[in-house]
């Protein structure tokens, strides 16, 4: 394991950063630390880095308990979300910076850095100040000064949550293909689960300072532990006080095993789509169907359909405590 | 991937000055001019009434060149003075937290909105001949220096400070996890990126020192030739109708000023640069 971390606790003041985190993470893997803000996900991976002191439990890096190491001798890139750009420095001596700490020869820094700032396709602006860069670039010149001091493993702490939309998909794309080019263990921390589902190989969900569940994007899907990480990792619904994916729900014309009655309340077509909220038992429910079954059914407000979930549908292994004597 | 921005590139940016801009300027340079240009070119004028050959004789009089070394030596002094412990106060203000930083915060501005007169009796109360802790700065050079620090504390704190609180921290953590020491951050990261406020209140300082009047004029006795700074020796000589030799005094005074400020100036952009 190129990082294991154990029992970790970590409050400030009276607030439970983090509450007896255990996670391992693979030699050479992609790693997402997903979860909504507050919920310990950044606090983790400064742990991690050496940043932040765990009030208990141990940091091991490459086999080697790094608990109480300091960030300097941990050997790990850390990637800031605002990019923590030496704005004194140029691209090229930010990204010197490392080699230049641990002496290397002039001319070993400079063909590495040469080499880094290909990496990163900025060898055209080595000699720019980070302020005459855009975020995108300015990130890329963040991970180019992680890489360069060949750390044991590159955390990213939302990496892209700086950045508009279009620029975080492209470097998404460019992040996963630099790690099947480098394969430097890698963690990052997003609130983003699609971003998370699309780049990592493996998902550690975390709220409230805890891991509610480890996985690879599939089985964290297919799989989730329960409602918390279904309702987190993709859109839900209740049916019967169960939570279910919309798009696992049948809509029928007539009784049938297992259905219940619903009324609809309104249809909204969405493209390809069709969106369907119904009223079962005084309680919403709303259904993702095709526009083929929505205008088969005759769907439209004030109907009466049947609605039941399929037999393949999603259900979290744990489901919640609130749930009431329920059909499946 | 689409090229950089540079900054100020942007199309028409320039060109659309319009009216009000114009209008705003106007009023800035004739404000400029008469609150500032106009006194002292009557100064510079003053100084060359008497002609170059003059001018050269009021500042070479051996009374007035010993007092200007005086003055612009201790303005050195106090500046680079500054520039250290100001850096450290504003460090231990904006990083450190202790009990009575507040009261600290507050105590800071105090020299400075003190009447200078008043600074002056304070000093003198705590360093003259009767002075209750037995150490006796009056009349002296190094009381002086003391003087001239007392009035110009605030300088280069507050112009770090604020800079120092702006800082962006990640830098710190990047470098710290780059392998840098605490040491090497501060060198490499922190005080770069501080260097124009330490310069800037540095030369606030000097300015400051050069021109100080009213706590020095007690603490010091006026030795000439000892302890004699440069404004007293001007209103000395105006009190002698020496009008001319005092205008040339405070001409070369502007003119040390003037190359403070704009050497300065130059450090910061080469700084920036680096």
């Amino acid at each position: 394991m190129a990082i294991d971390v154990s029992h970790i606790d970590k409050r400030f003041g009276d607030f439970v950063a983090l509450d007896d985190v255990t996670v391992e993470i693979a030699d050479g893997s992609l790693t997402a630390l997903l979860g909504p803000s507050g919920g310990g996900k950044s606090t983790l991976l400064r742990v991690i880095a050496g940043l932040e002191q765990p009030d208990s439990g141990t940091v091991t890096i490459n086999g080697n308990d790094a608990t109480k190491l300091p960030p300097q001798r941990r050997n790990v890139g850390f990637v800031f979300q605002h990019y923590a750009a030496f704005k004194h420095m140029s691209v090229f001596r930010n990204v010197a910076f490392g080699l230049e700490i641990r002496k290397r020869p002039k001319r070993e820094i400079k063909q590495r850095v040469q080499e880094l700032l290909e990496l990163v396709h900025l060898e055209a602006f080595a000699d720019r100040l980070p302020s005459q860069l855009s975020g995108g670039q300015r990130q890329r010149m963040a991970l180019a000064r992680a890489l360069a001091v060949q750390p044991n493993v590159l955390l990213l702490d939302e990496p892209f949550g700086a950045l508009d939309a279009q620029v975080r998909k492209e470097l998404r794309v460019w992040l996963r293909r630099l790690h099947d080019e480098v394969h430097v263990t890698t963690v990052f921390v997003t609130h983003d689960q699609e971003e998370a589902m699309d780049v990592a190989d493996e998902i550690v969900v975390m709220a409230g300072g805890r891991i509610e569940q480890i996985g690879s994007p599939d089985e964290l899907y297919e799989r989730p532990a329960n409602d918390f990480v279904m309702s987190f990792l993709g859109p839900v619904t209740r049916l019967n006080g169960r939570l279910v994916r919309p798009h696992d729900l049948e809509l029928l014309a007539s009784a049938a095993p297992g259905a219940v009655e619903a009324s609809v309340v309104r249809v909204v077509r969405l493209g390809f789509e069709v969106r369907v909220e119904l009223l079962v038992n005084g309680s919403d429910v709303w259904v993702q169907v095709t526009r083929d079954s929505s205008e088969r059914l005759e769907l439209h407000s004030g109907s009466t359909v049947y609605v039941r979930a399929s037999e393949t549908a999603i259900r979290p292994a744990v489901p919640s405590i609130a749930t009431p004597a329920a059909s499946g | 991937m689409p090229p950089a921005p540079r900054p100020g590139s942007a199309p028409g940016q320039r060109t659309r000055a319009g009216a009000g801009t114009a209008l705003g300027l106007g009023f800035a340079t004739l404000y400029m001019s008469i609150i500032v240009l106009l006194p002292l070119s009557a100064i510079v004028w003053k100084a060359h009434q008497a002609g170059w050959s003059g001018f050269w004789a009021d500042v070479t009089t051996p009374e007035a060149w010993s007092t200007m070394k005086l003055t612009i030596l201790l303005s050195i002094a106090v500046a680079l003075t500054n520039i250290v412990m100001g850096t450290l106060i504003a460090w231990v203000l904006v990083r450190d937290s202790f009990p009575g930083k507040r009261v600290m915060d507050v105590l800071i501005d105090l020299p400075f909105a003190l009447p200078t007169i008043v600074a002056g009796l304070v000093l003198l109360t705590l360093y003259g001949p009767t002075s209750p802790i037995h150490v006796t700065l009056a009349y002296t050079r190094p009381g002086v220096f003391v003087a001239l620090l007392f009035v110009t504390l605030p300088f280069c704190v507050r112009t770090v400070q604020p800079v120092l609180i702006e800082l962006d921290r990640d830098m710190e953590e990047a470098a710290a996890s780059l392998g840098a020491s605490r040491i090497t951050i501060f060198r490499r990261i922190v005080l770069p990126n501080l260097m124009p406020a330490i310069l800037a209140g540095g030369a606030l300082s000097f300015a400051r020192a050069l021109s100080e009047y009213g706590s020095t004029v007690l603490i010091s006795g006026n030795i000439p030739f000892k302890t004699q700074v440069a404004s007293v020796h001007i209103f000395n000589q105006i009190e002698n109708d020496n009008v001319t030799g005092a205008a040339a005094v405070a001409t070369v005074l502007l003119g040390v000023s003037l190359i403070v400020l704009l050497a300065i100036g130059v450090i910061q952009r080469w700084s920036v640069r680096r």
